[in-house]
């Protein structure tokens, strides 16, 4: 038997955590990951516990993942958006999360479009804070699966040389993955052109590269991120068409990558702009894989978070 | 009516004057300044000044009293009362109410309300252009007349630069400064804090530096093309120092000021999203920390102002990116910029320079000095005095300070406004 221990109180981003308590919510996943494979997948771990998720951008992977992993361990949700609720009344998100706190939920899940909504809200809730996406800075869950799937497909994580293509700038999962992969003991790239590479990203450990042909010579990993169409008219890239012949993942470029290079995506992909139909569903794609480890991963951290921060696992 | 304050050190840089002096005070005039002991008046109030410092009363040439229009942040009073707690017995109030005061009977309005009102002197800056627009000019010389000391759109960027070349053409024909509220704000676009690692880091949208100082330049420039005297608001960055410097090198009419968190803090405060430490423009570097000290050591920056920004604290209690830009300044400006005394950038006598015959001389205003005849604006404080900044006391009825909880030096003990005690520190 091992136990896996992990303290702390939110999970608000990856910058915070210690290599140790990244690996114990992995090996929490790669425990709880065998429920996602059973035929009745549903065990009482978390029965009697209420998962509040706080959606106040749209979502439909994280929202899911989230809500999916705490049925199978038996724990009740209540979902929020946005649209739905009294956001739209003019109520402040302080109000409705307050609100929402005082109807007992034992964890809150909470996605917002701006920077530092979980960290602000964890100053005014006694309760967990899951940070499922704020604005630009952090996705640590998007980052935690990302590393399972690493290690599920290549071993291990250190030594890997893991590049990420696209629009850095406003990519939380950019930054989660940054801290996350260069904590692990991996290489980090970050390529793409200037408009998208945010200043002072040398600082957070990852290497620029404007051109994406040099960026993924030798990679173990490639991770694409999503070219938000709204970006076009934000000066940013000229066309689509010049975007994807530039930046996108073609087979042809894959030649440069080790042979065995996986390539992975957060989601949701646009065909044919950063990424071809024949790369995103071809032999080295992992994107479906990560889908599902999303749900353990984040069985882990509800998990971790709701009962004291204790795993048993047997060897 | 008569008031003796004896036993200070008081310094009158309008008069070169710094030593042991006592002052007294008849019908609101300076009557006589005599040395230490001098004066014999038995039937005079008196303050014992022992241990501290006598000196004209502060000017803040940059202030944002709120009134009328957003009183919940701060009025006329509370924002007086304020100033005369940090030790100003003058305050230069923006433009940017509601409605904008780009006319005299919105200037009639502010000055009305401060003879009912004010603990202090108040003087009004009216608006560069209609409503803040930028589009239209306002009526310069009847806000002159109505009382306006200069002209500024502060807290809105003047982007076109046309308008700008035709506002301080119009602003000299009326022999009014035009202060300028330096920002490209298609740079700057929406931006939270300074751009660099941190706002990376921090995932929050950057302000490049540049949106500041290229504006600076372009100000510059036609201040040079049109005569007009310009001054440059809360100068944040090396570069504007530096273009700043040049303009000075070459004789133009420009003047400039900077916030004590400027030479403070450094973006770090921003840190966990501290909304406190939001402000436009942001707190940057610290290398542009030491290049304003240098500037205001070398003269390049000629007065210290607050940008005192009052605002409610459901406005700043909220998301970063929803909270409102600014601070509170008026209750601290004085312990903060004593630091740059402490650290050998100024002489004290430089520092009261600074809030006081710089900013006079700049709105060509009747005040910082102590010669005999003037009227009395005087403050009296205690440079060593220490104490904790909290925001719960403070007079303003903005409470939005990155500064609570900080142990400082320095207090006004008494400030004079006209020859009466407006203000008493009564711990003193």
């Amino acid at each position: 038997m091992k136990s896996l221990k992990f303290m702390k109180k939110h999970l608000l981003g990856i910058e915070n955590l210690t290599p140790d308590e990244i690996m114990t919510i992995i090996e929490t996943a790669e425990a709880l990951k065998e429920i996602t494979q059973r035929d009745i997948k549903k065990v009482p771990t978390l029965r009697g516990k209420t998962i509040a998720l706080l959606f106040f951008e749209p979502s439909t992977r994280t929202r899911v993942s989230f809500e999916i992993a705490a049925k199978w361990m038996s724990a009740d949700t209540i979902s929020l958006t946005s649209s739905g609720s009294s956001i739209a009344k003019g109520e402040t998100f302080l109000d409705t999360t307050k609100n929402i706190e005082a109807m007992k939920p034992d964890v809150i899940v909470v996605r917002h479009s701006v920077s530092g909504f979980p960290h602000f809200i964890s100053k005014k809730v006694r309760i967990p804070v899951i940070n499922a996406g704020d604005g630009a800075h952090e996705h640590p869950t998007q980052a935690l699966l990302d590393l399972l799937t690493v290690k599920e497909k290549k071993g291990r994580i250190d030594g890997l040389t893991v590049t990420i293509i696209g629009d850095i700038t406003h990519s939380r999962v950019a930054r989660s993955d940054i801290f996350a992969f260069t904590k692990m003991g991996s290489e980090v790239r970050v390529a793409g052109p200037m408009t998208m590479i945010p200043p002072g990203i040398e600082r957070m450990g990852a290497k620029v590269f404007y051109d994406v042909k040099e960026a993924v010579k030798g990679a173990d990993v490639i991770i694409m991120l999503r070219l938000q169409l709204e970006r076009q008219g934000g000066l940013f890239f000229s066309t689509l068409r010049e975007y994807s012949k530039f930046f996108g993942l073609s087979p042809s470029l894959l030649n440069e990558a080790k042979e065995d290079v996986i390539i992975m995506h957060p989601g949701p992909i646009n065909r044919g702009v950063e990424i071809s139909t024949e790369v995103a569903d071809g032999p080295y794609s992992v994107i479906l894989d990560q889908v599902t480890n999303g749900i353990a991963i984040r069985m882990a951290v509800l998990y971790l978070l709701c009962t004291g921060g204790k795993f048993e696992v047997t060897d | 009516m008569k008031l003796l304050i004896k036993n200070g050190r008081l310094i009158d840089p309008a008069n070169n004057l710094d030593g042991f002096y006592d002052l007294i005070i008849e019908d609101g005039l300076v009557k006589e300044i005599k040395p230490k002991g001098l004066i014999k008046d038995t039937d005079a109030e008196s303050i014992d000044a022992g241990g501290m410092i006598v000196c004209p009363g502060f000017i803040d040439m940059h202030v944002h009293l709120r009134e009328p229009g957003f009183e919940y942040k701060e009025t006329v009073e509370t924002g007086t009362f304020a100033a005369v707690n940090g030790g100003f017995t003058s305050v230069v109030c923006m433009a940017n109410t509601n409605p904008v005061n780009d006319n005299a009977s919105v200037t009639k309005y502010i000055l009305d309300k401060s003879r009912e009102k004010a603990y202090c002197n108040v003087y009004p800056v009216g608006a560069l252009s209609k409503g803040l627009k930028g589009e239209e000019l306002a009526e310069y010389g009847e806000l002159r007349e109505g009382g306006c000391v200069a002209l500024s759109d502060d807290g809105r960027a003047i982007i076109n630069s046309r308008f700008m070349r035709r506002a301080m053409e119009y602003a000299r024909t009326f022999g009014l400064p035009v202060i300028s509220h330096c920002e490209d704000t298609n740079l700057s676009n929406g931006g939270l804090m300074n751009e660099g690692y941190l706002s990376t880091r921090l995932g929050l949208r950057g302000i490049p530096k540049i949106s500041e100082s290229i504006m600076v330049f372009r100000d510059i420039c036609i201040s040079e093309l049109t005569g007009c005297h310009l001054h440059i608001a809360h100068v944040s960055t090396q570069e504007s120092v530096e273009l700043i410097r040049y303009a000075k090198s070459k004789g133009l009419p420009v003047t400039a000021e900077t916030a004590p968190h400027y030479f403070c803090l450094t973006e770090k405060a921003v840190i966990e999203y501290n909304t406190y430490a939001k402000v436009n423009p942001p707190l940057r570097t610290d290398e542009d920390v030491d290049a304003i000290k240098e500037a205001l050591k070398d003269g390049t920056i000629d007065v210290i102002a607050t940008d005192h920004a009052p605002h409610s604290i459901q406005e700043k209690d909220v998301e970063f990116e929803a909270a409102a830009s600014g601070i509170s300044g008026l209750e601290t400006a004085l312990p903060l910029s004593l630091t740059l005394v402490r650290e050998g950038y100024l002489t004290i006598r430089e520092l009261i320079e600074k809030f006081t015959t710089n900013p006079a001389r700049i709105l060509r205003i009747p005040e910082g000095s102590l010669s005999p005849g003037s009227v009395a604006n005087i403050v009296v404080f205690d440079p060593e005095v220490e104490w904790t900044i909290e925001r719960d006391k403070f007079k303003s009825l903005g409470k939005n300070t990155p500064f609570h909880g900080c142990k400082v030096r320095g207090k006004a003990l008494y400030t004079i406004v006209k020859g009466r005690i407006v203000y008493e520190d009564r711990k003193g």
